[in-house]
């Protein structure tokens, strides 16, 4: 569904994308891991036609994405900190959304109701917590029932009750053959829900594997010690 | 009627009698003889009728188009217009000239005069004559409208002069006087020449309401023509305002200086002018009021200065000129000069600009005004500086100017200037 | 494209600030009219308010604004909106609300006391300098990625077209005081918005004095039609062409 294709990403001198191939599809829920600094953002970013790569294409559905908009529509970003306008309420910004997307189709408000978002609406962006603020980038990245998610880091700052209905929608997000990406440092986190696992390390995809074939290879139980594991054997 | 009285012994009483009731008889015959012309009268030419008519007669002229050419007027007699005749000078002729002394001429239409000659034609021309009255004529597009070459003595009243001249050397003068004395030109209305009023040589004479306005150059122009008087006339849209040069003893009482813009456009225009006062004139929207060059002892006061560009221009060839008692609002600049040199006073004038206080409450400031601003000063040496007028960097300069002169002259000031405009 | 400016307009008047504006604007405004007991007065302190504090404020509360909404800018982003789209919607809603605020702020008064053409004059050209310097705030703000940098280059903008290019411009003509460099001024003054709006205005108020002998310049070019109708179509440019880098930078900045 989504293919990336040689994508490099220079910063002045520092290379943040250095020749990214990938290929990610249907009913796969993918954990984007790395380091700080390693480039994940850029790319979800590059994905998300924010950042401009010097070189290399991306393909949604087979076309290149290079000055195209309307591929969007099929998106839905939660962003790592979601940052909205101080001025505007809760319901605001939804209604605003709506309006901007003109999606015909009924919107996807289960996280709006699951969060309890209801109640707050009219509260001001500015005067919410970390937690609320999340809380409202995941409504907002389900609201128009995409296809693809991109999620950066989705359960930072979200108390444990909110974490676990964003994963359970996850799941049943995955269940219905949407393609959905998760950025996150929290890996033991994201156990139950992936299925495919791309590591990046200084701008470059270290590895791009299934699940329970990284774990087979590791011969570890859990995701993180599997990583942990191919770290070190690969530093070594 | 002398055979009746015939008898020996009044005989020589009678002769006498009879010579006087003769003479009587024949005055009072020629008084009453009016000679009418007209399409519908035996009498179809007025130069016909001119030439039958005796001293003290009147030609009476009804309405109609005539085109005799050239209508001379060489006796003392009376030329009435009736419903306003049209006299056309089909643009060959000089329409009316008048050779004569007591010639009243009156309510007709006199267009068309010739053009560009070196004989100056006019609507109507007067050649040294005394007591001429010209009154209630529309002069339309002449060259010269009314001119009085050695006049003296002459009414020239509620006339209309129009002409639709383009350039200067193409038009001539609406009232034109040379060497003329003790002229009353009274009520007029001159547009579209190209001096309004001009004046050489004349003296002792008055213009008194008259209004001229959208001519080429001066609306009034004064040469050499000293002991006059203009008051209550109107000056207005001419291409530079009014002209007063080489003259002394002038009044300008109450006039109206109105809209002169140009290059060269002033209100009044004052050179090589002496011994004169400018009192309770109204000088507005021109691009600069009041131009002195070379001109001394002018007392200048109560006069209104509003909106123009400049309000007065003092070149520092001026001497011992009093101005006071104006009232100076809304002007971009109040005062100008070209030196450093002042040798006017200024006292008790109305600034809109001054700033500073009255404690006292007597209705004068305080502290002094300098009405020269540094910005025009700048303006006047290098005039595309007017570019950057009013830009918050100019305003920045002359404020430091005005709380430290040191550029504009440090005697170019008013002592007692006035808290409230001054009523005139 | 229209919801946006909608959102946007909306935003910028729910933050009080352009409220004060306007109401700083109208109080001004109106004291200038009605302190001086002199209109032409009231008219020139207006015109110190249009050419000083006007474009200061559209260009410092533009450029505040353009970093403050760096956020919307990015939530839009991730959205099916053209990038040009987003630019231009906040473009025009930075221009709907300032020229707004200074319509009714300065629009008010100059209706109620000085509906003349030079009260028209100052409208239109007020509206022109506030769209000219929210121009030039969104090319500041997409110049400088740091806020700081960006709030600094805006007031150097402000004070380079306010004060110190007509500092330059009497320098040169002092300098080339024997030269005829007349048409060069005319030149010269197009690179001033500021300035030729000052001009324009000028034209309305002191037009005996500026009609004088320094004809030259102000009859022959500004005076006529031609060179009221050149310097509004330079005026235009400078609201418009700034916009346009800055579009042309945001359609290939990364976010």
């Amino acid at each position: 569904m989504i293919e990336i294709k040689h994508v490099s990403k220079r910063f002045g001198k520092l290379e943040v994308l250095n020749d990214v191939n990938l290929e990610m599809n249907r009913g796969e829920c993918i954990a984007l891991i790395g380091p700080n600094g390693c480039g994940k953002t850029t790319l979800i970013k590059s994905i998300l036609g924010m950042v401009v790569p010097n070189s290399g294409e991306i393909l949604f559905q087979g076309k290149s994405i290079a000055k195209q908009h309307d591929y969007r529509q099929h998106i839905g970003y939660m962003p790592q900190i979601g940052r909205y306008p101080d001025n505007m309420s809760i319901g605001q910004i939804l209604n605003m959304m709506k309006d901007i997307r003109g999606f015909q189709g009924g919107y996807d408000e289960e996280l709006f109701r699951c969060f309890e978002l209801e109640g707050m609406s009219n509260k001001k962006m500015r005067t919410l917590s970390g937690g609320t603020t999340q809380k409202v980038s995941a409504t907002l990245a389900f609201l128009f029932r995409p296809e693809v998610l991109i999620l950066d880091e989705p359960t930072a700052g979200l108390d444990p009750i909110a974490s676990e209905w964003l994963k359970e929608k996850i799941i049943r997000e995955k269940e219905k053959q949407k393609l959905i990406l998760i950025t996150s440092h929290l890996l033991s986190e994201l156990d139950d829900l992936i299925t495919q696992i791309i590591f990046m390390q200084d701008g470059q995809v270290r590895f791009h594997k299934p699940v329970d074939v990284l774990l087979a290879e590791t011969g570890e139980q859990k995701i993180a010690k599997a990583i942990a594991y191919y770290l070190k054997r690969n530093t070594l | 009627m002398p055979q009746k009285y015939s008898g020996r012994r009044y005989f020589t009483n009678m002769r006498w009698i009879l010579t006087v009731v003769m003479l009587m008889c024949g005055y009072f015959h020629l008084a009453a003889m009016t000679i009418t012309v007209g399409k519908d009268f035996p009498i179809k030419s007025i130069n016909r009728a001119i030439a039958m008519a005796n001293d003290g007669d009147t030609v009476l002229v009804h309405e109609g188009l005539y085109r005799e050419g050239n209508i001379l007027v060489n006796k003392s007699i009376s030329v009435i217009g009736k419903n306003k005749p049209i006299l056309d000078g089909q643009k060959k002729f000089e329409v009316v000239t008048i050779r004569a002394s007591h010639v009243m001429f009156d309510g007709f239409v006199v267009q068309h005069s010739g053009y560009a000659t070196l004989e100056d034609p006019g609507g109507i021309k007067v050649y040294n004559a005394y007591a001429v009255t010209i009154s209630n004529n529309i002069l339309e597009d002449n060259f010269f409208g009314i001119y009085i070459h050695y006049g003296r003595k002459c009414l020239i009243k509620n006339n209309r002069i129009r002409a639709y001249g383009v350039e200067e050397q193409q038009i001539g003068n609406g009232i034109h006087c040379w060497k003329s004395d003790s002229m009353e030109i009274i009520g007029n209305v001159i547009r579209g020449h190209r001096d309004g009023i001009y004046f050489e040589f004349v003296t002792n004479s008055i213009i008194w309401r008259n209004v001229s306005e959208s001519n080429i150059r001066y609306g009034l122009h004064f040469m050499f023509s000293n002991h006059d008087a203009y008051i209550t006339n109107i000056f207005r849209r001419n291409g530079s305002g009014v002209a007063v040069m080489f003259t002394k003893e002038v009044n300008m009482f109450n006039n109206y200086f109105e809209d002169n813009w140009g290059d060269a456009a002033y209100g009044i225009l004052l050179k090589e002018i002496s011994d004169s006062y400018i009192i309770g004139n109204h000088f507005k929207e021109n691009t600069a009021a009041l131009y002195l060059e070379g001109a001394n002892r002018i007392i200048i006061e109560k006069n209104e200065f509003q909106n123009n560009g400049w309000g007065m221009k003092i070149q520092a060839s001026c001497m011992d000129n009093v101005v006071s008692g104006n009232n100076f609002i809304g002007n971009t600049f109040d005062i100008s000069t070209n030196g450093s040199l002042v040798l006017s006073t200024f006292n008790n004038n109305y600034w809109d600009k001054y700033e500073g206080y009255d404690l006292d409450r007597n209705g004068i400031g305080d502290v002094p005004f300098h009405p020269l601003s540094l910005f025009a000063m700048i303006a006047e040496k290098n005039p595309p500086v007017m570019l950057l007028f009013r830009s918050f960097m100019v305003n920045l300069l002359d404020r430091s100017e005005k709380m430290m002169p040191s550029l504009t002259p440090e005697n170019f000031i008013d002592e007692k200037p006035m808290m409230k405009p001054c009523i005139l | 494209m229209n919801k946006v400016i909608k959102f946007i307009v909306l935003d910028i008047l729910k933050n009080k600030f352009v409220v004060i504006y306007t109401f700083i604007l109208l109080i001004l405004s109106w004291s200038v009219f009605s302190l001086e007991n002199n209109f032409t007065k009231g008219l020139l302190s207006l015109l110190n308010i249009i050419l000083l504090i006007v474009p200061m404020v559209a260009i410092l509360f533009s450029t505040i604004y353009m970093y403050n909404s760096s956020e919307f800018i990015e939530l839009l982003l991730g959205q099916p909106i053209k990038r040009k789209k987003i630019w231009m919607s906040m473009y025009i809603g930075l221009l709907i609300s300032m020229t707004s605020a200074f319509l009714i702020g300065a629009g008010i008064p100059i209706i109620l006391f000085a509906f003349s053409s030079v009260g028209l004059m100052m409208l239109v050209t007020g509206c022109l300098i506030t769209i000219i310097f929210v121009s030039l705030a969104m090319l500041a703000s997409i110049l400088m990625r740091d806020k700081a940098k960006g709030i600094g280059l805006s007031m150097m903008i402000w004070l380079f077209f306010s004060l110190m290019f007509d500092g330059l411009v009497l320098f040169l003509l002092f300098q080339f005081s024997d030269y005829p460099i007349e048409k060069a001024m005319i030149g010269l003054s197009f690179l001033n918005p500021i300035g030729l709006s000052r001009i324009l205005i000028l034209l309305q108020l002191d037009v005996s004095a500026l009609m004088g002998y320094t004809g030259a310049i102000f009859k022959d070019f500004f005076g006529t039609s031609m060179g009221v109708i050149i310097s509004f179509l330079c005026l235009l440019c400078w609201a418009i062409i700034p916009f346009l880098i800055s579009l042309s930078r945001f359609n290939r900045k990364d976010l």
